[in-house]
């Protein structure tokens, strides 16, 4: 701050500067301070998974030096973007505090479908997977239903639908057991090929640094004009041009080898999507409501029980969503599809990525960086040669140590007066 | 109380209520319980523990139904079916327990659930105007960007008592509002009642603290074991209002006070029943 607006603000206090008691981070050594202290309190947001991320690359990459070469890195954007998708709904259940375990079994049941009609039946593929979108909807208000009107606790509902549309999956597929869907179609080639061209993501990546300086500038002047208190060009700029920075970093590395998958771009679009939902709309501001103290939010007048419909909607469209991009990233629709590690890779990815077990705490991004971290994982044991034996193991492990880090960085909280 | 009387009869009633019960399985929360409150008056609801005003506050807030009777608001028979009806009605209460969300900050818990424009939220709009609420209840509030959980029980309760000023409503209902409060900030909380009673509004309030009702209530209803036990005006003796809510001259509270008394060598007070 300038010797001026330091003047200025003494002569006129701001509206929300008034209090001597409170310490206000000033410029940008204030704002690593203020960080600082924030992850000392237990909250963490997504620094365990930077960390934990630098861990594991390190260790992959000395093991294996393909591991961050850049075709490795596309490959890992496609298979990322399918349980991607599906982590993004566990999100969305995971912030009202409960939780979908058929996820694995609906985006199987999806991909299915999908094969079934569009491949065995002749019906147009856009129609295909309409039909399974709607049918995850369907699944979703079953779920909602069963837990507003009956009470049922969501995980035990979710695992009844676990295994009843796995079955259903597999009677859908019936003898034969797979479909191959045509290598040739538009589906396929959109999870399989086609990446985006060097211009349009290096536009893409300028995007997201370009939106948020205009945006915060612009709060910024409101604010001011409000009389309270504007946020300082200096880390209004800075973040914006980190991000921006490291994002074209990204996009060249990767412009080496093949690019940036556009069914990748879709999933990031659909996080970004997901995130101004969750933060800049009041639903999102009821979901986290909902998800903090359930009845503090039905005492406000909010719709609970359509709280919870939504959520549950969302979480099993977004498993059959992520089902069909999938079909299209393996070029069939099988018995297996779905099952294994999906569901518990999505729930892991978005706990990992920050997003709380208990409720009232977490974001889209969480998907995106917890699969990043997940998929990883599974990439660098792959380039070892290591069994799927031995992956499950590992994974496992991952999501253990990610909820112990959530259950103490939420106790640490509580203790030093953070949600 | 002269003043009152006179306000009683003029100005309009905005709440009656006729012969509210609740029935929990066997047991009975209240019975026949009548309540009439009127548009600028403060209204103190008093009574032991399980005397069963907390159950009251919660049916006029649509939290519980009655299991019978009827409740009037402003002139007309209405069915509190739940919590938003309350509020759409104009009845804004203050729980107890407070209702808030910790994991959001005070802005947002301020406008839960009547967030400004709901696709694109008006977080510059919210924060002034929550500013503006808890200047005019001179709240110190460190930062309304804190989520709560980082508040003191103090400051909680202001939260929760702006929040109810939001919708200006009709009635409010402020259930043991300056229990967890210091000495300035109850008196500060007391200042408020009386500033929303001379707008026009209806208070109801719960306290256990007489001399808080004293100082504020223009009239003093007593409950008892879910029954209406009396209506006594501020200037109601200490003892009036101790044996009403216990039912009995003889209770623990003056036994104490006779014991003390002959203590310090003083003639015990004589004893009446209401």
């Amino acid at each position: 701050m300038t010797k001026g607006a330091e003047q200025n603000t003494q002569a006129a206090p701001l509206l929300d500067r008034s209090d001597e008691r409170v310490k206000h981070a000033e410029g940008i050594g204030g704002s690593v301070r203020a960080f600082w202290d924030r992850v000392r309190s237990g909250d963490l947001g997504s620094l365990p998974v930077v960390v934990g991320l630098a861990i594991i690359w390190t260790v992959f990459q000395s093991l294996n030096p393909v591991f961050l070469a850049p075709n490795n890195l596309v490959n890992l954007l496609f298979d990322c973007s399918t349980v991607g998708v599906i982590a993004l709904g566990i999100v969305c259940i995971l912030i009202v505090g409960e939780i979908d375990l058929s996820v694995g079994s609906v985006s199987g049941f999806a991909s299915a479908l999908v094969g079934v009609l569009w491949v065995n039946q002749g019906w147009p593929v856009s129609i295909a997977i309409l039909a399974a979108l709607l049918f995850g909807a369907l699944i979703g208000a079953l779920y909602a239903v069963l837990f507003n009107r009956f009470g049922m606790p969501s995980f035990v509902a979710t695992l009844a639908g676990l295994l009843s549309i796995l079955g259903l999956q597999l009677y859908l597929l019936g003898s034969t057991g797979s479909i191959n869907l045509p290598y040739e179609a538009p589906l396929v080639n959109f999870g399989q090929l086609l990446v985006m061209p060097d211009p349009v993501s290096y536009a893409l990546a300028a995007l997201p640094g370009i939106v948020m300086f205009v945006l915060g500038y612009r709060t910024a002047a409101r604010r001011r004009e409000a009389g309270l208190s504007p946020q300082p060009l200096s880390s209004l700029l800075l973040r914006p041009v980190v991000v921006t920075v490291v994002l074209e970093f990204i996009v060249y590395y990767l412009n080496l080898d093949r690019g940036i998958p556009w069914m990748f771009g879709l999933f990031v679009g659909l996080v970004v999507v997901m995130n101004y939902a969750l933060t800049r709309t009041k639903w999102g501001r009821q979901m986290l409501a909902v998800g903090g103290n359930r009845e503090a939010a039905r005492r406000a007048g909010i719709n609970v029980r359509f709280i919870y419909m939504t959520a549950f909607v969302l979480c099993s469209s977004l498993a059959a969503a992520g089902g069909i991009l999938s079909a299209a990233r393996l070029a069939s629709a099988s018995q297996q599809a779905g099952t294994g590690d999906v569901n518990l890779n999505a729930i892991a990815a978005a706990v990992i990525g920050g997003t709380s077990l208990f409720g009232g705490r977490g974001s889209a991004y969480s998907a995106l960086l917890g699969i990043i971290v997940i998929q990883s994982i599974a990439s660098g044991l792959t380039l070892l040669d290591l069994s799927s034996s031995l992956r499950y193991m590992i994974t496992g492990a991952v999501l253990a140590i990610a909820v112990i880090v959530d259950s103490l960085a939420r106790r640490s909280r509580a203790s030093h007066g953070r949600a | 109380m002269d003043r009152t009387q006179d306000l009683r009869d003029t100005r309009e009633l905005v709440l009656s209520l006729r012969g509210i019960s609740k029935h929990f399985g066997a047991v009975s929360a209240l019975t026949d319980i009548d309540l009439d409150v009127h548009a600028g008056e403060v209204v103190a609801l008093v009574g032991d523990n399980g005397a069963g005003k907390s159950t009251l506050v919660k049916i006029l807030a649509g939290v519980h139904q009655p299991s019978s009777g009827s409740i009037t608001f402003r002139d007309k028979p209405v069915t509190l079916a739940d919590p938003s009806a309350a509020l759409g009605l104009g009845i804004a209460t203050v729980f107890q327990d407070l209702a808030l969300c910790e994991n959001l900050d005070v802005v947002a818990n301020i406008f839960l659930g009547r967030e400004l424009s709901p696709y694109r939220l008006d977080e510059v709009s919210m924060e002034l105007k929550a500013w503006t609420l808890l200047n005019e209840l001179s709240a110190r509030i460190p930062s309304v960007r804190e989520p709560v959980a980082s508040l003191s029980g103090g400051q909680r309760q202001t939260v929760a008592i702006a929040r109810s000023l939001l919708l200006e409503p009709k009635l409010i209902l402020l259930d043991e509002p300056t229990a967890a409060l210091g000495v300035a900030q109850t008196a500060e909380v007391l200042d408020l009642i009386e500033r929303v009673r001379d707008r026009g509004l209806g208070v109801i309030m719960i306290s256990h603290n007489m001399e808080d009702v004293r100082a504020v209530a223009d009239r003093i209803v007593v409950l008892r074991l879910g029954r209406n036990n009396g209506v006594f005006e501020p200037d109601a003796s200490n003892q009036e209002l101790v044996s009403a809510i216990t039912g009995a001259a003889n209770n623990s509270v003056s036994r104490r006070a006779s014991r003390r008394q002959a203590q310090t060598g003083q003639a015990p007070a004589p004893e009446r029943r209401p």
